[in-house]
């Protein structure tokens, strides 16, 4: 019985990092209704940025974070002015080629310059024993940097002026253009904003989990869920979609084959999305 | 004459806010009948409603002595009602022409591509858009468009056609134009059900007049009765003049 | 516009013809295009034989593959206007019931690949009622989702060999003659299933079907109020759309004598058709070919250079980046913009 609410626990936690990296992705659909295809390559950018800062410095992992944040963010600008900025307002189905052609692009190059084997950071962290059940230290550290990001983020979108702008440009482009806000620049930060998040999460997901080049999808695919979960273009619902997940995979850990998790995620998945279709249809009006 | 469409007491909130109340009126066969009222006053959801767009919350809509409440707009569509857009909705990326044809294939007589195509051409000459058949409906004019809508909706040959501020941003020639239009669609059988805010073509058009405010029937006669009728002049408090300049020039 | 409009629309309203399939489908027969089908498709079955060569054999039976995927994509994604994002799915689950049935029953493998076609036309119908009511990018996502989960399945699922998925023995292909009639029986049926891809392709576009499914592509509400059954059309062609590929699928990897759930069920492979259909043209039948067949070229010369094969991906990525951002029109919607006698050759 402990096990089983240890292991919800430890869901909890792996989960709110699942919350903040679904929190990149959901912020950029709902501010510019781009699905950003790219999201698990920036994913694995920030697991990378962690790993090479590490081995070279040797300064703690938890460092490499604001480093990544600024990888991240330059990144998300060029991204923006090179592809997504045109395809805004198109066919969903540019934008969706357009970022998953970066993808095929930043995984193409990572491949070519750190092979596909897998990378491993190291952190020294002691867990906390409760009973004989012990949660690793890094789990822990990683949620609270989680929340606390999320924190930030919430802050920043509510309580400074560019962030006023971005929520004002996600309800209405428009109306926030006659009122003298410089949309594409803000969709160009908010974009920029969305894949700082994303590289963060990865940076944070190289402290937990070994990784490869080819990482990315996987979390991708778990961004997906929890975005829908979550409910689309909401950052706090990202965070509580990402603990739902944790719960979920916390809850059939210790019941199922870890390979039946997948199924279940999908099928939660697909089946939100046909449930609530009108509910999310909300969202996507122009 | 027999009713056509019949709505028994329609009623329909959106979030708390009553759009339509209570609304019964009959369309006769034949006849074209005006639907009129200031804005917000609920006229394009009572369309709406007819041709399945929205469900109603209560009451009943029965069509040529079928129950219709409810159905999908393809349904409803299949049982001879066609619609005119206000803001139009061309298929952009299809011809003139096969704008039409979907029209014709799917609407009431079920028509075989060849028979559409067919049919499609006689209305598209009819509507003047006979020479831009083959050309891409994006590249029509904001008139073109207006035209396209209208043509579409009467190549499904219906029984009734619901038509929705077909006269708003057309010259008065054009609307004069339009007006013989309309009166030649009606002369060909087919029923007809319009809002417009354009007041003088209303009044000279419509044989009987429904006025709504606030999603509730004000007043219902000839266009004579409605103008005469104190409680529509009141409604139209700012468009008295209008109502009198229409009164002034009888059908 | 002339003051004779009233008798014109009186006319309108009483016209009567009567023309049926007939003469629909004599007029199609008069047509160059379907014609250019046969042709192309006869010289794909018959080179490879002619000249003798295997390798060419091969490429083309690659090329075919990838022409039967993108041209029955084409059908969700250039005519219905939903962005099929999982599409290979198809190919996977026919694959896995055709080898299934072809190992497991010793069933033939054209009977095989026939019903694991027919098992994916079903699911995709029922599965399609539910899933296209999302549109846009909702639908785009619900794919992914559906082909995730099927994989995740399938590795799960013992019967079907679970992670390692089913090897075929050459016995297997002992009924057919032996290992090389089996290969080139799948070569000679792939051909066959690329060419009915194609004159299906062609055939929805000419058809009152194809009419309504290209109205919904274009907006799906006007044609919901001009008549269209929306719902059920949709689900129609999601069903048609995954038929052909999944006899493919069953062939194809019969034909490879090994079927995984990661080949089977490659997002990569999905997005791959979608590059060809780009590159050759949405909405039209000869795009996905050119489409197809530029991008094997391609990829096989990328595979073979010394100073690219580590950055095939990348060059692919930047070259579906310059298509949508400078040509979203594809190849043939380049030439048909400029070259009027294209438009009226090529479907």
């Amino acid at each position: 019985m402990i096990g089983i609410f240890a292991s919800i626990l430890d869901g909890i936690l792996v989960g709110a990092v699942y919350g903040l990296a679904a929190m990149g992705l959901t912020l950029i659909w709902g501010v510019m209704n781009v699905i950003n295809l790219s999201h698990g390559a920036i994913i694995v950018l920030g697991m990378f940025v962690v790993y090479f800062l590490t081995e070279l410095t040797g300064i703690s992992p938890y460092l490499g974070i604001p480093t990544g944040m600024i990888v991240g963010f330059i990144a998300g600008l060029i991204i923006y002015w090179v592809s997504v900025n045109r395809v805004i307002g198109r066919p969903i189905l540019m934008s969706l080629l357009a970022t998953f052609a970066l993808n095929m692009i930043i995984i193409g190059l990572a491949t070519a310059a750190w092979t596909t084997s897998p990378y491993n950071v190291p952190v020294a962290l002691p867990g906390i024993s409760v009973g004989n059940y012990t949660f690793t230290g890094t789990h822990i550290m990683a949620a609270i940097i989680a929340v606390v990001i999320a924190g930030l983020l919430y802050l920043f979108l509510h309580f400074t002026r560019p962030g006023k702008a971005i929520r004002a440009v996600a309800s209405n482009r428009d109306a926030a253009e006659l009122n003298g806000i410089p949309t594409r620049q803000t969709l160009s930060m908010a974009f920029g904003l969305g894949v700082a998040l994303a590289c963060i999460s990865g940076a944070l997901i190289s402290t937990l989990f070994p990784f490869t080049v080819l990482s990315g999808e996987a979390y991708q695919l778990k961004s997906f869920v929890v975005t829908v979960l979550g409910g689309l273009g909401n950052p706090a619902g990202a965070l509580l979609g990402g603990i739902a997940l944790g719960i979920v995979e916390g809850l059939a850990t210790p019941f199922t084959p870890v390979s039946w998790i997948p199924i279940i995620e999908f099928g939660l998945f697909v089946a939100t999305l046909i449930a609530f279709p009108r509910g999310i249809f909300a969202f996507t009006r122009p | 004459m027999t009713a056509l469409l019949e709505a028994h007491d329609l009623t329909k909130n959106f979030g708390g806010v009553q759009a339509v109340a209570e609304l019964s009126f009959t369309v006769q066969q034949g006849e074209i009948l005006g639907l009129i009222g200031p804005n917000g006053a609920g006229k394009s959801t009572v369309f709406n409603l007819i041709n399945g767009v929205i469900a109603p919350d209560k009451g009943r809509i029965v069509f040529d002595g079928q129950d219709i409440t409810g159905q999908a707009p393809y349904a409803v569509a299949r049982h001879g009602i066609a619609r005119a857009h206000q803001i139009m909705q061309p298929l952009l990326g299809l011809t003139v022409l096969e704008n039409c044809m979907v029209g014709a294939c799917f609407g009431r007589e079920n028509m075989s591509l060849a028979d559409a195509r067919e049919a499609a051409r006689q209305v598209a000459d009819s509507v003047g858009l006979g020479a831009r058949a083959d050309v891409l409906a994006g590249a029509l004019t904001t008139a073109g468009k207006k035209r396209l809508e209208m043509a579409r909706a009467l190549s499904a040959h219906p029984k009734l056609l619901l038509l929705d501020e077909v006269l708003a941003g057309l010259n008065p020639t054009e609307i004069n134009l339009m007006l013989e239009t309309i009166r030649g669609i009606r002369n060909s059988g087919i029923t007809i059900l319009m809002i417009e805010h354009v007041m003088r073509a209303i009044m000279n058009l419509s044989d009987r007049i429904v006025v709504l405010n606030l999603g509730r029937k004000l007043a219902e006669g000839t266009p004579r009765e409605i103008t005469q009728n104190p409680d529509v002049v009141k409604a139209y408090l700012g468009d008295a003049s209008s109502l009198e300049a229409a009164g002034a020039t009888p059908p | 516009m002339t003051t004779s409009i009233s008798h014109d629309v009186a006319k309108a309203g009483t016209f009567k013809p009567r023309k049926g399939w007939g003469e629909e489908i004599a007029l199609q027969v008069r047509q160059p295009f379907p014609w250019l089908i046969a042709i192309f498709t006869l010289i794909c079955a018959l080179a490879p034989y002619v000249l003798d060569d295997v390798s060419l054999r091969e490429s083309l039976l690659l090329a075919a593959v990838y022409v039967t995927l993108a041209t029955n994509l084409n059908l969700m994604i250039g005519y219905a206007g939903y962005v099929n994002f999982g599409n290979i799915v198809f190919f996977g689950v026919g694959g896995y019931i055709g080898v299934y049935m072809a190992t497991a029953w010793h069933v033939h493998i054209v009977l095989a690949a026939l019903a694991g076609g027919i098992c994916v036309s079903v699911l995709a119908y029922v599965f399609g009622r539910g899933i296209l009511r999302l549109r846009g990018a909702f639908f785009a996502l619900a794919t992914i989702g559906v082909n995730e989960a099927i994989q995740a399945f399938v590795v799960n699922f013992e019967p079907w060999g679970g992670a390692t998925g089913i090897y075929l023995s050459m016995d297997a292909y002992e009924p057919l003659g032996g290992p090389m009639n089996a290969l080139w029986l799948c070569y000679y049926l792939i051909i066959a299933v690329m060419g009915l891809s194609l004159l299906l392709s062609y055939g929805i576009k000419k058809s009152k079907f194809g009419l309504a499914i290209m109205a919904i592509g274009q907006n799906e509400d006007a044609a919901a109020v001009l008549g269209v059954p929306t719902p059920k059309y949709k689900a129609i062609v999601y069903s048609i759309s995954g038929f052909l590929p999944a006899v493919a699928g069953a062939l194809y990897f019969f034909k490879s004598g090994i079927i995984e759930p990661t080949s089977a069920f490659d997002l990569t492979t999905s997005i791959e058709a979608i590059v060809m259909l780009m590159l050759g043209g949405a909405g039209t039948v000869t795009g996905p070919v050119i489409g197809a067949f530029l991008y094997e070229e391609l990829r096989g010369y990328l595979l073979f250079s010394e100073t690219f094969s580590h950055l095939q991906l990348v060059l692919a990525g930047v070259l579906l980046l310059l298509i949508v951002l400078f040509v979203p029109g594809g190849l043939m919607g380049f030439l048909r913009q400029r070259l009027p006698f294209v438009r009226r050759w090529l479907q």
